[in-house]
């Protein structure tokens, strides 16, 4: 067989395969589910942060005439969490509540008003306890009478790591100027613009269905089983449409629990569709986070050693807070050679509702430090940051000082193009007071190394069958919540068999029909289903070919598959089409199906702490964001950011935009006005839309996208992500834009009209550092470990 | 208790029998089936829940079913004419301006409404009309360009 030396499917702008099902309002989520008999459920959420659970009597609200059932924490006792080694979570609580909005019980009933109504018949005994709000009281609180959670070492310390890469020392006495500074990253939530929902349904074949909104099939289907105490060979987990995750749906959810359960007591399909409110308390969003950065360089500007301490805010839960804590350390040396690096995290329980993985997952804090720091660094040594950067980026195919293993790498032309549209050299310190315009870059991971929890199993499978109609369905289990990844799908295998997407079914999302895909989270999707179904294409080529040589006469390294053919590459003209091959190949092989399936590269190293931040491939982002900044009101209006964006291959142009601009979008969000917070009493402040705000189109300025193509050896078709990694540089560009325009640093996000006014009257303290012991840093030299060897 | 109403919907007059205290998304949704009408607050805060109502975009989820007799209501479901696609809904998936697509129906309404009116809106007329429909995917860039493009074709 030939390689198609042009490719027709991938890199064009197509329609994603379920655009007019959306445009026409026909996507079914899970709150459009409808099944007969169904009945409705409502948690009961406790409204103090902190309490003893001494009693729950539902047996009022059982007596009301339509109420179904009622459970509480004594029917789910048994602890689930997305992490095994941080299972601390209960469907509802047990004994004790972490939270303003943890659930306690409950109800189903025949109509949703009537649930909700059952709620206020529910009997809770509490004994309130003093609440813990903030990283300084959670470290404080050290005595075992204060502890939020019993299973951890240290009181209300969830996870303390310390990590030191090469001479820290000898790296920061070679420096001819240190840097110090200290920053805040304010928590903020996701806000998908669908509420959680699910519907369970306990059938009379004593199986389970669970629809729900969820990013992670698989690993629901895995809580479940363990919660309910089925087999997992009698569940089954369909993740509906997403309507917006943003990683705020990747974790296994009371609702989806619960109703399970309901349904296994009722015999009816129950739904839980959870309030906005309520969202605002699932959370699991971006984790506050306090950070103290140092850097060490000479005078020319070049970095000899870095060093962190970062302390976050997790809440009541661990949810993905192991992998958080590790990531506010991991990625800080995938922009710049950093020859000695040092971080220390740690990552407290508050009672607050959990924090998570929102797009970025515990980088753009850090990387919001580490970009303002390099802009003071250029500040006083009178270089411009752009140069500053491009004197020490990191290369393509070399190793960082903590180990990680960059492949392609297009932060230089990122730098470069970004700095072109946006006039970068006219423009920076040029502009006139309240007019301002800054720079940062980024970099991010194509897909988690490891698997959630240990095993050698593939993170990616698929399935492909081909009818004699020339039909094509794939089977996968990766979700689509909205990024396209269905798409992705369609476009890989329909450029590998050379047909038109039209012809290709997708089946997706569903752990009955369905090989494993660990899920929509790490801007994983793309390059691990993308190679598995090219490798399950593969398979099914080679029976094709065998059967179009044998029809043809034509030997099968002279065949291709283009235009709906299989053909003759020098004779183009000799060919037959694909239906038809696929007729012959069954005739001669049975039934064609194949599998594909993907292993992300193994990671060489083995200190604990190395398998969060290694991935088959780095992106890379730069922004520049041009604002006006009012000196007398503080308001800042955002003109327009240029965005560019190393994605490897763009498999559809237009997904990368829309992903990419998305990107933006939030990361202004989170720059200007986003934040999760709290009452003194620990109840949230601003439970709702209104209040919680987020930018409309009036807020959101015009977005340049540029998107730098490195062609990246692991990815499909050369691609890496987009999802996520453009966030990044756009929330510290606003703060280095800030400064050119009006002369302040702000070190905290959101950046505020009132913390500009403190500012400029020189009223904005520095954000405080806690104190806190951490443990003896584990020491890594580079060299240890095997090289991975790379692709060319 | 249940009043029975006639409902004008997607030019079809229904009949349908519900509590009064509904609001027209939970009728749209529960008692006539169409579901293509999403909701993000149920507090008229996100703007999903829009519809037409005689030809203005409103939050279904702030207007009582009751209130809605008489009127000529519009959904996502109405805007495809004789199986064939509104330009909105062509544009809008030529450029990918629907991610997770759960706002979409509410934009397009409420950027068919500004169409009605204003063939040839600028960005910024675009941007105003909008302004009430959150976005949380697209950065709002492809669904501005889309309504551009959809503009364009009107002659």
């Amino acid at each position: 067989m030939t390689r198609k030396k042009t490719l027709s499917v991938i890199g064009k702008p197509l329609r994603k395969v379920d655009a007019m099902a959306k445009c026409a309002g026909e996507t079914v989520y899970a709150d459009d589910l409808n099944l007969p008999r169904m009945i409705y459920a409502k948690l009961l959420r406790s409204p103090h942060p902190h309490a003893r659970v001494l009693g729950v009597n539902a047996a009022r609200a059982l007596t009301l005439d339509g109420v179904c059932a009622v459970i509480t924490g004594q029917d789910l006792p048994e602890k689930f969490g997305i992490m095994p080694s941080t299972e601390d979570e209960e469907a509802l609580a047990v004994d004790k509540v972490r939270y303003a909005g943890d659930p306690v019980a409950a109800v189903a009933a025949i109509s949703e008003s009537l649930a909700e109504q059952a709620l206020g018949y529910i009997d809770v005994e509490y004994e309130v306890l003093k609440p813990i709000l903030s990283i300084e009281e959670a470290l404080a609180s050290t005595e075992e009478s204060q502890r939020i959670h019993t299973w951890n070492r240290r009181a209300n310390v969830q996870k303390a790591v310390s990590l030191e890469f090469g001479d820290i020392e000898g790296g920061f006495a070679r420096s001819d100027h240190i840097f110090e500074g200290t920053f805040f990253y304010q928590g903020n939530t996701h806000l998908p613009m669908e509420q959680y929902c699910a519907v369970g349904f306990y059938g009379p074949d004593d199986k389970l269905t669970l629809w729900s909104s969820t990013q992670t099939p698989h690993y629901l289907h895995r809580a479940l089983a363990k919660v309910l105490k089925l087999p997992a060979s009698r569940i089954r987990v369909i993740a509906t449409p997403v309507g917006g995750g943003f990683g705020g749906k990747s974790d296994p959810f009371s609702h989806e629990i619960c109703a399970a359960k309901l349904s296994m007591i009722t015999r009816r399909p129950v739904k839980f569709t959870l309030s906005r409110e309520e969202c605002f308390y699932v959370h699991r969003g971006r984790h506050p986070v306090k950070m103290w950065a140092k850097t060490g360089v000479k005078s020319d500007g070049t970095i000899q050693a870095m060093q962190y301490k970062t302390f976050l805010d997790g809440g009541g839960y661990s949810s993905y807070g192991l992998a958080s804590v590790y990531y506010t350390g991991a990625l800080q040396t995938v922009t710049y050679k950093v020859p000695a690096y040092k971080f220390e995290g740690v990552r407290v329980f508050t009672n607050k509702p959990p924090c998570g993985p929102k797009r970025g997952h515990g980088t753009p804090q850090p990387r919001f430090a580490e970009e303002i720091q390099m802009d003071e660094i250029a500040e006083k040594l009178g270089i411009d940051p752009l140069d500053l950067r491009l004197k020490q980026l990191v290369e393509a195919n070399s190793v960082t000082i903590n180990g990680l293993q960059i492949s392609s790498c297009g932060l230089r032309e990122c730098i470069e193009k970004v700095a072109e549209r946006a006039e970068w050299k006219k423009k920076f310190r040029k502009l006139p007071f309240g007019h301002g315009i800054g720079f940062a870059a980024s970099a991010y991971i194509t897909g988690a190394g490891l698997p959630i929890y240990r095993n050698d199993m593939p993170h990616s499978g698929v399935q492909i069958k081909l009818d004699r109609s020339g039909g094509v369905t794939v089977f996968c289990g990766s979700t689509d919540i909205g990024q396209g990844s269905d798409s992705i799908l369609v476009y890989a295998i329909a450029e590998e068999f050379g047909i038109d997407p039209v012809d290709i079914r997708v089946v997706t999302a569903d752990t009955d029909l369905t090989p494993v895909d660990l899920g929509s989270y790490s801007s994983r999707v793309t390059i691990m289903t993308g190679n598995a179904a090219i490798q399950a294409c593969g398979k099914l080529k080679l029976m094709l070919l065998e059967a179009a040589s044998e029809a043809l006469e034509v030997p099968a390294d002279d065949l291709e598959f283009a235009e709906g053919q299989v053909r003759s590459a020098s004779l183009p003209q000799r060919g037959i089409g694909f239906a038809e091959c696929v007729v012959k190949a069954e005739g001669k092989h049975g039934t064609l199906g194949a599998t594909g399936s993907y292993w992300p590269p193994k990671n060489p190293r083995e200190f604990k702490g190395s398998g969060v931040g290694p991935t088959p491939a780095y992106t890379f982002s730069t922004a520049i964001v041009e604002l006006h900044c009012d000196g007398e009101t503080g308001e800042i209006k955002i003109d327009k950011v240029w965005i560019a964006h190393d994605c490897g291959r763009a498999f559809n142009p237009l997904l990368v935009e829309g992903q990419t601009e998305g990107s933006v979008y939030m990361a202004l969000g989170e720059a200007l006005m986003e934040e999760q917070i709290f009452r003194k009493n620990g109840l949230h402040k601003i439970p709702s839309i209104l209040e919680y705000k987020s930018p409309t189109t009036l807020e959101t300025p015009e977005i340049e996208t540029i998107l730098v193509e490195t062609i990246d050896p692991e990815g499909p078709y050369g691609a890496k992500e987009a999802g996520q990694g453009p966030l990044l540089p756009v929330v510290p560009a606003v703060s280095n834009a800030v400064y050119d325009a009006i002369g302040v640093r702000i070190h905290e996000v959101p950046i505020t009209p009132d913390k500009i006014l403190r500012a400029l009257e020189g009223r904005l303290k520095a954000v405080s550092i806690p104190k806190f012991d951490f443990p003896a840093p584990l020491k890594w030299q580079p060299g240890q470990g095997v090289q991975v060897e790379q692709k060319s | 208790m249940k009043q029975l109403l006639r409902l004008r919907v997607n030019g079809e007059t229904r009949e349908v029998a519900f509590e009064t205290s509904k609001t027209l998304l939970e009728v749209l949704r529960e008692d006539l089936g169409l579901n293509g009408t999403k909701h993000g607050c149920e507090l008229g805060e996100c703007g999903t829940c829009a519809v037409l109502v005689n030809g203005e975009p409103v939050l279904s989820c702030l207007m009582l079913g009751v209130e809605a007799e008489n009127a000529e209501i519009v959904t996502v479901e109405g805007m495809t004419q004789n199986g064939k696609p509104h330009r909105l809904q062509k544009a809008f998936a030529d450029l990918g301006a629907a991610q997770c697509g759960y706002c979409i129906p509410g934009i397009l309404l409420t950027a068919k409404a500004l169409l009605d009116e204003n063939p040839h809106p600028t960005r910024e007329e675009i941007r105003q009309a909008l302004s009430g429909n959150l976005c949380r995917c697209t950065g709002y860039t492809k669904i501005l360009q889309a309504v551009e493009l959809a503009a364009k074709e009107i002659a």
